[in-house]
């Protein structure tokens, strides 16, 4: 059993601005917890969370992995986030790497087929469009969940550049709900050569939440 | 916290700056030497990642000498020991990271490098 990252350092301030961990954050903590031998085994070298908010999945990333054999890199798109994944990096003894920006836009070029262990725990709910554009904008705690009409305006970004980031063992973990149509995200990313599965799914409430992994 | 491991994959991704930019030059930076665990097979398993001229110019920048012009093909402990110190202690504060192509400024603060754009700089 591997414990859940100490966040007590973060406050109430923090979650105005910044994504608490809940029960989707949980899933997909639950979904490495179950991979764990297996992602130990693959030996990665370099780790990036997009969207890494609280810092919670990184550095649970890292106590699988210990803080020494692998990188771990992070991106959010607000500043607050990223100060918080720093902090809870270094609450845990897990040298995080956060790095404020879009996606993946500043490691694109140098990131070609190289990362090991994706994991990105999007904006997914489906709201109006113009809400997820201004949120997205506005770069605070809206943004890390407004998705959009289907709740894929943000994910359906990353999900065209996969392909070509994962390196040749690469994996990629992604929550979704429902409503993010899973069989045409599936679809899609077989497309590009990459091999899936709902590794786990949960009722939370309303909503009905999945992990699924992608494989080269 | 940007070390040069971090900086070593960073590339400047203004619309339409395609060509020289990378690496970043660092500028006004304000270090940290933090210890870090040292761990030879993670190293080793990182070097071919490494774009290795942009290492040695950047730990130049910032006031370490130590390592090779070139890698080397065989890597012996005070290599490694030097390496790990390079890429992994060093950590940059404050500081700036600019485009050697299109001089956009990066801004690090705290620790943390801000490679946001404006909307119309987005390529």
């Amino acid at each position: 059993m591997i414990p859940t990252p100490d966040l007590s350092h973060l406050t109430r301030t923090d979650y105005e601005h910044v994504y608490e961990p809940a029960e989707d954050t949980f899933l997909l903590l639950d979904a490495l917890e179950e991979d764990a031998q297996t992602l130990r085994d693959s030996k990665p070298h370099i780790c990036l969370e997009i969207g890494s908010g609280s810092g919670c999945v990184s550095s649970f990333l890292g106590a699988i992995l210990g803080p020494s054999n692998t990188l771990y890199l992070s991106t959010d798109i607000n500043p607050h986030a990223s100060r918080c994944t720093f902090l809870t990096g270094e609450k845990n003894k897990i040298p995080l790497n956060p790095i404020t920006a879009s996606l993946t836009q500043p490691l694109a070029r140098r990131l070609s087929n190289a990362v090991d262990i994706l994991l990105f725990n999007p904006p997914y709910v489906p709201t109006f469009e113009e809400e997820a554009a201004e949120a997205q904008h506005g770069a605070g705690l809206q943004g890390s969940w407004a998705g959009g009409s289907d709740g894929m305006r943000v994910t359906d970004v990353l999900l065209r550049q996969v392909k070509n980031l994962l390196s040749p063992n690469g994996r990629f973990y992604l929550v979704a709900v429902k409503q993010n149509n899973i069989p045409d995200i599936q679809k899609r990313m077989r497309d590009d050569g990459l091999q899936s599965e709902v590794v786990l799914q949960r009722r939370a409430g309303r909503e009905h939440l999945f992990v699924l992994r992608f494989l080269r | 916290m940007v070390r040069l491991i971090t900086h070593n994959l960073l590339a400047c991704h203004v619309k339409r700056c395609t060509t020289n930019n990378f690496p970043l030059q660092l500028k006004d930076v304000q270090l940290a030497l933090r210890e870090a665990e040292f761990n030879a097979d993670f190293l080793r398993g990182f070097m071919p990642r490494l774009e290795w001229t942009a290492l040695v110019q950047a730990a130049c920048q910032v006031g370490d000498d130590s390592l090779p012009l070139e890698a080397p093909e065989m890597v012996d402990d005070e290599f490694l020991k030097n390496l790990h110190h390079v890429l992994l202690e060093i950590h940059i504060e404050e500081g700036a990271m600019v485009c050697p192509n299109c001089q956009h400024v990066y801004p690090i603060s705290n620790g943390i490098p801000n490679m946001l754009l404006a909307e119309n700089e987005i390529g």
